[in-house]
Protein backbone atom coordinates (compact mmCIF):
# COMPACT_ATOMS: atom_id res chain seq x y z
CA UNK A 1 0.00 0.00 0.00
CA UNK A 2 0.91 3.71 -0.05
CA UNK A 3 1.04 4.15 3.26
CA UNK A 4 0.21 7.61 4.37
CA UNK A 5 0.01 9.06 0.84
CA UNK A 6 -3.12 10.40 -0.85
CA UNK A 7 -3.78 7.11 -2.75
CA UNK A 8 -4.14 5.29 0.56
CA UNK A 9 -6.75 7.64 2.11
CA UNK A 10 -8.45 7.67 -1.28
CA UNK A 11 -8.67 3.98 -1.32
CA UNK A 12 -9.85 4.06 1.96
CA UNK A 13 -12.44 6.14 1.97
CA UNK A 14 -13.86 4.72 -0.94
CA UNK A 15 -14.29 1.69 0.79
CA UNK A 16 -15.50 3.09 3.92
CA UNK A 17 -18.32 5.18 1.97
CA UNK A 18 -19.15 2.38 -0.20
CA UNK A 19 -20.03 -0.39 3.03
CA UNK A 20 -21.49 3.00 4.43
CA UNK A 21 -23.57 3.59 1.29
CA UNK A 22 -24.31 -0.73 1.32
CA UNK A 23 -25.74 -0.57 5.23
CA UNK A 24 -28.21 2.21 4.12
CA UNK A 25 -29.53 0.53 1.21
CA UNK A 26 -29.84 -2.64 2.89
CA UNK A 27 -32.36 -0.41 5.58
CA UNK A 28 -33.76 1.48 2.70
CA UNK A 29 -35.06 -1.92 1.17
CA UNK A 30 -36.82 -2.57 4.52
CA UNK A 31 -38.27 1.20 5.12
CA UNK A 32 -39.66 0.42 1.41
CA UNK A 33 -41.06 -2.48 2.19
CA UNK A 34 -43.47 -0.85 4.58
CA UNK A 35 -45.35 0.62 1.58
CA UNK A 36 -46.75 -3.03 1.38
CA UNK A 37 -49.05 -2.27 4.84
CA UNK A 38 -50.90 0.80 3.19
CA UNK A 39 -50.59 4.41 3.51
CA UNK A 40 -50.98 4.95 7.49
CA UNK A 41 -48.29 2.70 8.88
CA UNK A 42 -46.30 3.97 5.68
CA UNK A 43 -46.30 7.42 6.26
CA UNK A 44 -46.09 7.04 10.15
CA UNK A 45 -42.87 5.43 9.86
CA UNK A 46 -41.60 7.39 7.42
CA UNK A 47 -41.88 10.60 9.39
CA UNK A 48 -38.88 9.68 11.36
CA UNK A 49 -36.91 10.33 7.88
CA UNK A 50 -37.75 14.17 8.24
CA UNK A 51 -36.53 14.52 12.23
CA UNK A 52 -33.44 16.80 12.25
CA UNK A 53 -31.03 13.89 13.56
CA UNK A 54 -32.64 11.53 10.27
CA UNK A 55 -31.39 14.60 8.12
CA UNK A 56 -27.75 14.81 9.76
CA UNK A 57 -27.55 10.91 8.86
CA UNK A 58 -28.66 11.94 5.47
CA UNK A 59 -26.14 14.09 4.98
CA UNK A 60 -23.53 11.79 5.74
CA UNK A 61 -25.21 9.60 3.00
CA UNK A 62 -25.56 12.33 0.59
CA UNK A 63 -21.77 13.11 1.00
CA UNK A 64 -21.03 9.41 0.96
CA UNK A 65 -22.55 9.09 -2.11
CA UNK A 66 -20.88 11.58 -3.61
CA UNK A 67 -17.28 10.93 -2.63
CA UNK A 68 -17.82 7.53 -4.03
CA UNK A 69 -19.26 8.55 -7.11
CA UNK A 70 -16.66 10.79 -8.31
CA UNK A 71 -13.95 8.99 -6.85
CA UNK A 72 -15.17 6.02 -8.90
CA UNK A 73 -14.94 8.21 -12.21
CA UNK A 74 -11.31 8.98 -10.86
CA UNK A 75 -10.76 4.90 -11.02
CA UNK A 76 -11.93 4.57 -14.06
CA UNK A 77 -10.16 7.52 -15.67
CA UNK A 78 -7.11 5.71 -13.77
CA UNK A 79 -7.83 2.35 -15.34
CA UNK A 80 -8.64 3.61 -19.32
CA UNK A 81 -7.16 7.11 -19.55
CA UNK A 82 -3.92 6.49 -20.34
CA UNK A 83 -2.71 9.57 -18.57
CA UNK A 84 -4.55 8.78 -15.71
CA UNK A 85 -2.36 7.43 -13.28
CA UNK A 86 -0.58 10.91 -13.72
CA UNK A 87 -2.46 13.29 -12.63
CA UNK A 88 -4.42 10.50 -10.12
CA UNK A 89 -3.27 13.30 -7.24
CA UNK A 90 -5.24 16.01 -8.89
CA UNK A 91 -7.83 13.85 -9.97
CA UNK A 92 -8.20 13.43 -6.35
CA UNK A 93 -8.23 16.59 -5.14
CA UNK A 94 -10.96 17.54 -7.75
CA UNK A 95 -12.80 14.55 -6.48
CA UNK A 96 -12.69 16.28 -3.09
CA UNK A 97 -13.29 19.84 -4.74
CA UNK A 98 -16.80 18.49 -6.07
CA UNK A 99 -17.49 16.45 -3.56
CA UNK A 100 -17.50 19.86 -1.16
CA UNK A 101 -19.35 21.63 -3.59
CA UNK A 102 -22.15 18.89 -3.95
CA UNK A 103 -22.39 18.46 -0.16
CA UNK A 104 -22.70 22.46 0.62
CA UNK A 105 -25.20 22.04 -1.89
CA UNK A 106 -27.14 19.39 -1.05
CA UNK A 107 -26.97 19.86 2.39
CA UNK A 108 -28.67 23.37 2.40
CA UNK A 109 -31.85 22.15 1.05
CA UNK A 110 -31.79 19.09 3.59
CA UNK A 111 -31.05 21.24 6.36
CA UNK A 112 -33.60 24.33 5.27
CA UNK A 113 -36.29 22.89 7.59
CA UNK A 114 -34.43 22.56 10.29
CA UNK A 115 -32.62 26.25 9.93
CA UNK A 116 -36.88 27.49 9.37
CA UNK A 117 -37.25 26.58 12.96
CA UNK A 118 -38.63 22.94 12.29
CA UNK A 119 -42.26 23.53 11.26
CA UNK A 120 -43.92 20.14 12.07
CA UNK A 121 -45.50 19.04 8.72
CA UNK A 122 -41.62 19.15 7.64
CA UNK A 123 -39.78 17.77 10.54
CA UNK A 124 -42.08 14.52 11.67
CA UNK A 125 -44.56 14.91 14.80
CA UNK B 1 -3.50 -8.47 -0.31
CA UNK B 2 -6.15 -8.70 -3.11
CA UNK B 3 -7.56 -4.98 -3.93
CA UNK B 4 -8.79 -5.82 -7.74
CA UNK B 5 -11.49 -3.68 -7.71
CA UNK B 6 -9.05 -0.66 -6.76
CA UNK B 7 -6.56 -1.18 -8.01
CA UNK B 8 -5.73 -0.56 -11.65
CA UNK B 9 -4.44 -4.28 -12.38
CA UNK B 10 -7.18 -5.79 -14.49
CA UNK B 11 -8.13 -9.36 -13.03
CA UNK B 12 -6.49 -11.61 -15.85
CA UNK B 13 -8.63 -13.66 -18.20
CA UNK B 14 -7.06 -17.25 -18.99
CA UNK B 15 -7.03 -18.02 -22.50
CA UNK B 16 -8.73 -14.91 -23.05
CA UNK B 17 -12.04 -15.90 -22.08
CA UNK B 18 -13.85 -14.61 -19.09
CA UNK B 19 -13.23 -14.99 -15.23
CA UNK B 20 -15.44 -14.14 -12.86
CA UNK B 21 -13.13 -11.64 -11.48
CA UNK B 22 -12.66 -10.12 -15.21
CA UNK B 23 -16.18 -10.06 -15.17
CA UNK B 24 -16.26 -8.56 -11.44
CA UNK B 25 -14.15 -6.38 -12.47
CA UNK B 26 -16.16 -4.67 -15.95
CA UNK B 27 -19.23 -4.92 -13.47
CA UNK B 28 -18.21 -2.65 -11.06
CA UNK B 29 -16.82 -0.08 -14.13
CA UNK B 30 -20.21 -0.26 -16.06
CA UNK B 31 -22.54 -0.67 -12.64
CA UNK B 32 -20.60 2.05 -11.44
CA UNK B 33 -20.73 4.40 -14.19
CA UNK B 34 -24.73 4.26 -14.34
CA UNK B 35 -25.16 4.77 -10.40
CA UNK B 36 -23.03 7.69 -10.92
CA UNK B 37 -26.01 9.17 -12.66
CA UNK B 38 -28.84 6.97 -10.86
CA UNK B 39 -27.81 7.49 -7.73
CA UNK B 40 -27.19 11.16 -7.58
CA UNK B 41 -30.46 12.07 -9.84
CA UNK B 42 -32.43 9.62 -7.13
CA UNK B 43 -30.98 12.09 -3.93
CA UNK B 44 -31.61 15.43 -5.79
CA UNK B 45 -35.52 13.74 -6.40
CA UNK B 46 -35.91 13.29 -2.93
CA UNK B 47 -33.96 15.15 -0.84
CA UNK B 48 -33.35 19.03 -3.13
CA UNK B 49 -36.67 19.24 -5.46
CA UNK B 50 -38.88 17.76 -2.89
CA UNK B 51 -38.46 17.66 1.14
CA UNK B 52 -37.94 14.04 2.56
CA UNK B 53 -41.06 15.04 4.58
CA UNK B 54 -43.31 15.22 0.94
CA UNK B 55 -42.19 11.33 -0.06
CA UNK B 56 -45.08 10.36 1.31
CA UNK B 57 -47.34 7.12 0.14
CA UNK B 58 -49.50 9.77 -2.23
CA UNK B 59 -46.60 10.59 -3.61
CA UNK B 60 -44.97 7.12 -4.27
CA UNK B 61 -48.73 6.27 -5.38
CA UNK B 62 -48.57 9.52 -8.11
CA UNK B 63 -44.93 8.50 -9.04
CA UNK B 64 -45.34 5.15 -9.72
CA UNK B 65 -48.27 5.80 -12.11
CA UNK B 66 -45.49 6.62 -14.60
CA UNK B 67 -43.70 2.77 -15.78
CA UNK B 68 -40.52 4.87 -15.64
CA UNK B 69 -39.90 5.87 -12.52
CA UNK B 70 -40.62 1.59 -11.65
CA UNK B 71 -37.94 0.58 -13.97
CA UNK B 72 -35.44 3.66 -12.80
CA UNK B 73 -35.98 2.12 -9.35
CA UNK B 74 -35.52 -1.58 -10.20
CA UNK B 75 -32.61 -0.55 -12.54
CA UNK B 76 -31.32 1.64 -9.43
CA UNK B 77 -32.40 -1.31 -6.91
CA UNK B 78 -30.25 -3.77 -9.05
CA UNK B 79 -27.57 -2.21 -9.77
CA UNK B 80 -27.09 -0.60 -6.59
CA UNK B 81 -27.30 -3.90 -4.28
CA UNK B 82 -25.14 -6.16 -6.60
CA UNK B 83 -21.98 -3.23 -6.89
CA UNK B 84 -22.40 -3.04 -3.29
CA UNK B 85 -22.42 -6.82 -2.02
CA UNK B 86 -19.67 -7.69 -4.84
CA UNK B 87 -17.64 -4.39 -2.94
CA UNK B 88 -17.81 -6.70 -0.16
CA UNK B 89 -17.11 -9.66 -1.25
CA UNK B 90 -14.04 -8.39 -2.37
CA UNK B 91 -13.22 -6.77 1.07
CA UNK B 92 -13.93 -10.39 2.86
CA UNK B 93 -11.51 -11.28 0.08
CA UNK B 94 -9.28 -9.10 1.65
CA UNK B 95 -9.36 -9.86 5.24
CA UNK B 96 -11.09 -13.18 6.39
CA UNK B 97 -8.08 -15.50 5.45
CA UNK B 98 -9.59 -18.57 7.26
CA UNK B 99 -10.87 -20.47 4.40
CA UNK B 100 -13.80 -21.84 6.87
CA UNK B 101 -14.57 -18.11 7.74
CA UNK B 102 -14.60 -16.58 4.22
CA UNK B 103 -17.05 -19.38 3.12
CA UNK B 104 -19.12 -18.48 5.75
CA UNK B 105 -19.15 -14.76 5.31
CA UNK B 106 -19.88 -15.05 1.38
CA UNK B 107 -22.61 -17.36 1.95
CA UNK B 108 -24.50 -14.78 4.06
CA UNK B 109 -23.17 -11.86 1.40
CA UNK B 110 -24.97 -14.17 -1.52
CA UNK B 111 -27.79 -15.02 0.97
CA UNK B 112 -28.44 -11.34 1.44
CA UNK B 113 -28.00 -10.55 -1.87
CA UNK B 114 -31.03 -12.85 -3.07
CA UNK B 115 -33.58 -12.37 -0.25
CA UNK B 116 -33.34 -8.09 -0.39
CA UNK B 117 -33.36 -7.89 -4.31
CA UNK B 118 -36.67 -10.10 -4.16
CA UNK B 119 -38.23 -8.52 -1.48
CA UNK B 120 -37.08 -4.81 -3.31
CA UNK B 121 -38.27 -5.86 -6.68
CA UNK B 122 -41.58 -7.18 -5.33
CA UNK B 123 -42.10 -3.51 -3.75
CA UNK B 124 -41.38 -1.86 -7.08
CA UNK B 125 -42.86 -4.29 -9.52
CA UNK B 126 -46.35 -5.22 -7.37
CA UNK B 127 -46.83 -1.58 -5.46
CA UNK B 128 -50.33 -0.84 -6.04
CA UNK B 129 -51.91 2.11 -3.99
CA UNK B 130 -55.14 0.75 -1.81
CA UNK B 131 -54.04 -2.99 -1.49
CA UNK B 132 -51.74 -3.56 1.59
CA UNK B 133 -50.41 -6.86 0.72
CA UNK B 134 -48.35 -7.13 3.84
CA UNK B 135 -51.39 -5.73 6.28
CA UNK B 136 -53.82 -8.63 4.85
CA UNK B 137 -50.87 -11.23 5.38
CA UNK B 138 -49.99 -10.39 8.51
CA UNK B 139 -53.85 -9.85 9.57
CA UNK B 140 -53.82 -13.51 8.35
CA UNK B 141 -51.40 -14.73 10.81
CA UNK B 142 -52.52 -13.01 13.86
CA UNK B 143 -56.48 -12.78 13.61
CA UNK B 144 -57.79 -15.97 12.82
Amino acid sequence: MYRGQSGMWSWLLHRVTGVAILLFLLVHIVDITILGFGPTVYNNALQVFATPFVRLVSLALIASVLYHSFNGVRIMLIDFWPQGVKYQGALWVGVLALTLIGFVAMGYFVMLPVFQGCPPHQCGN
Amino acid sequence: MRTSIYTSTRPASTKGGMTFELFSWYFMRISGLALVFLAIIHLVVMHVSNDVSQTSYDFVATRYQNPFWRVYDLLLLSLALFHGLNGLRVIIDDYVRNQAWRLAWQTFVAVIAVVFWITGTITVVTFHPGSAPLSAFFGMLFHR
